[in-house]
């Protein structure tokens, strides 16, 4: 893909993205959305971090005498092929998904932007390499990739991390490059240059904080994507390992049990299903706020 | 243009020696030892004598770039090496499941397109009405679903409970249904809302306008002027969705056990069967990194700004 078309397609490709869910025309109705998005997160994420002071069981307890019983009664949610609460279960897996989640996705933009601004800012001959690099990172779907090197590294949560992280930076790298190459020829740096402004501070105070906008959107954008991204993994049985609650990984389980007992795999691909839903209309409603194009 | 293709192709050429240098390198990283594993894969226990001699006659204490060379080289001539999982060569279990992953991947874009554009063009036509309402609803549900969820769903619901389809995929019509209709969900809602956003973005056009305004009956506008011109765009991002069904497909094909080269993999990295996983991630590379060529040329060939070489932006 050569890099006029790429970014005429990506170009398109955002612009149909964007008016998918768009219906709020006015500014106020964005920011009604988006409140009402943010609120949704916020109920979410409680769940997440504070669900499991809510679990009527211990997410390891088993009970024999209670195995695969279907959802209701005592078990809200049914139990598994060793009696655990699947509810429990899920409200413990919660705060890892996310824990996981987040971890992961400060990993790649931190990284990515650090990258794509020393390739941006200082361009040359590192640039030339690092964005040969991301031609070769990119060249591949990512789920290929991620699975590739998990798979040549050998299964486990660290391996999947560093698969994952290896694969997604390239994305806030190319974007990082891209601003920083560009606030590079703007007057304020020419002048803060000679006002005495050392590199490090041009970085800091002049660069950095026209581009950390931009990449929080890109982060909550990236929230569903990377929490499906990591579901898949431990639904191949590549990433978690037992008995540590996490969804993906209860997802696997329950693909076992899907005939004596579908409630695991339905309640487990619900939370993710909710949250993937939750964060992409968030990561839509604050671009449309926060889009410059836009105003 | 045959410069741009030549230039492309040395391109292409840089990318598949950096993805195989890559994958050769992480290999390498590895804490496994390949004479080890192959005494383990016998059943025996080596001495530390015997896997001292047979590191030395598989060439591992070379230096690494030596051996990058002659495992290139051995690529090249198609010696993939061997399985160690299915005691065959790398290339034999290649040609052996490719077929049915292609076969899954290609099924699936022909569905994607015969069921996507329709409902994008009904969507767009009826804006704001019933039908448009239901297809956004749909496909918003669409687009956000994990795809290995709903193929367990869509398992339990169809396989399950309705009983009309076996839980483990066959290679045959009724076999493809199932993984089939998981692949193509996500795309389709997605497809179908990109085409409804293309086309009333090019029914606001000035000349759109103008045709109304000259009496042309809409269906005509709609057929012949507003589809090409909004079409070209989304064919080149099916086209680059290739690469993203083949990705895809690795998780769809263990759910469904369907015989392709996701599941092989799947499988492969269960019991660190490295030919196998070297092999598929070179050969993922070549079919991405061609169909991403051909698309590419592709747009340019039909796309009349880029052609005559005027650019909008």
């Amino acid at each position: 893909m050569s890099e006029e078309t790429k970014i005429r397609l990506r170009k398109k490709k955002s612009e149909l993205r964007k008016s998918w869910f768009r219906t709020a025309k006015t500014e106020k109705g964005k920011w009604l959305r988006f409140y009402c998005c943010l609120a949704a997160v916020a109920v979410v994420l409680f769940i997440a971090f504070f669900g499991k002071y809510f679990a009527p069981y211990d997410p390891l307890e088993t009970d024999y005498a209670a195995k695969l019983s279907a959802p209701g009664g005592s078990h809200l949610f049914g139990t598994d092929n060793v009696g655990r609460d699947v509810l429990s279960r899920i409200l413990y897996g919660a705060g890892n998904s996310f824990m996981l989640t987040f971890i992961m996705i400060a990993i790649v933009s931190v990284l990515g932007t650090v990258i794509g601004i020393v390739s941006g800012f200082f361009g040359g001959f590192l640039d030339t390499v690092i964005m040969r690099l991301t031609d070769i990172l990119l060249a591949f779907p990512d789920t290929v990739f991620a699975i590739a090197i998990v798979g040549m590294m050998g299964p486990g949560l660290l391996n999947t991390v560093i698969a994952l992280s290896f694969v997604w930076w390239t994305k806030y790298a190319r974007m990082a490059r891209g601003l920083a190459s560009v606030i590079r020829t703007k007057d304020y740096i020419t002048e803060a240059r000679f006002g005495g402004v050392g590199t490090a501070g041009i970085l800091f105070r002049y660069v950095l904080p026209n581009i950390v906008p931009q990449v929080v959107i890109m982060a909550t954008l990236d929230v569903g994507g990377m929490m499906l991204a990591l579901a898949g993994l431990s639904f191949l049985g590549l990433a978690s390992q037992p008995p540590t609650p996490e969804w993906g990984y209860m997802l696997y389980e329950g693909k076992s049990y899907l005939q004596t007992a579908p409630w695991i795999m339905i309640f487990a691909g619900l939370a993710i299903f909710v949250t993937v839903i939750v964060f992409n209309l968030l990561g839509d409603s604050l671009r449309d706020i926060l889009d410059p194009k836009e105003n | 243009m045959v410069k741009y293709i030549l230039k492309r192709l040395v391109q292409l050429v840089v990318v598949l020696l950096g993805v195989t240098f890559l994958t050769f390198m992480i290999t390498q990283a590895t804490p496994s030892d390949a004479a080890e594993m192959k005494y383990v894969s016998m059943g025996m226990m080596p001495s530390s004598e015997l896997l001292e001699k047979t590191r030395e006659e598989m060439g591992l204490n070379d230096p690494v770039i030596v051996q990058y060379g002659r495992w290139l080289g051995n690529v090249l001539h198609g010696d993939l090496g061997e399985s160690s999982k299915f005691g065959e060569s790398v290339w034999t279990q290649m040609t052996k499941k490719l077929p049915m992953t292609l076969k899954l991947a290609g099924v699936s874009l022909v569905v994607v397109i015969l069921v996507s554009f329709p409902l994008g063009i009904l969507s767009a036509v009826k804006k704001n009405k019933a039908a448009d309402y239901i297809i956004r609803f749909l496909s918003f549900f669409g687009v956000s679903m994990p795809n290995f969820w709903l193929a367990l769903l869509l398992m339990y619901l169809f396989a399950v409970k309705l009983g009309w389809f076996k839980v483990v995929s066959t290679d045959s019509i009724q076999g493809m249904i199932l993984p089939v209709a998981t692949l193509t969900i996500p795309m389709i809602s997605s497809y179908a809302r990109q085409i409804r956003a293309a086309l009333l973005e090019e029914l606001n056009a000035n000349y759109v306008v103008g045709a109304r305004a000259r009496g042309i009956p809409e269906r005509r506008i709609i057929w012949g002027h507003v589809l090409p011109n909004a079409i070209l765009p989304i064919i080149t991002l099916l086209g680059l969705s290739v690469g993203h069904l083949l990705g895809g497909a690795a998780i769809i094909e263990t759910i469904f056990s369907w015989q392709g080269i996701g599941n092989m993999v799947v499988e492969a990295i269960r019991v660190r069967d490295y030919p196998l996983i070297q092999g598929y991630v070179i050969w993922m590379a070549l079919i991405y990194v061609t169909v991403n060529l051909i698309v590419d040329i592709a747009y340019r060939c039909l796309d009349p700004q880029i052609r005559l070489r005027k650019r909008v932006d």
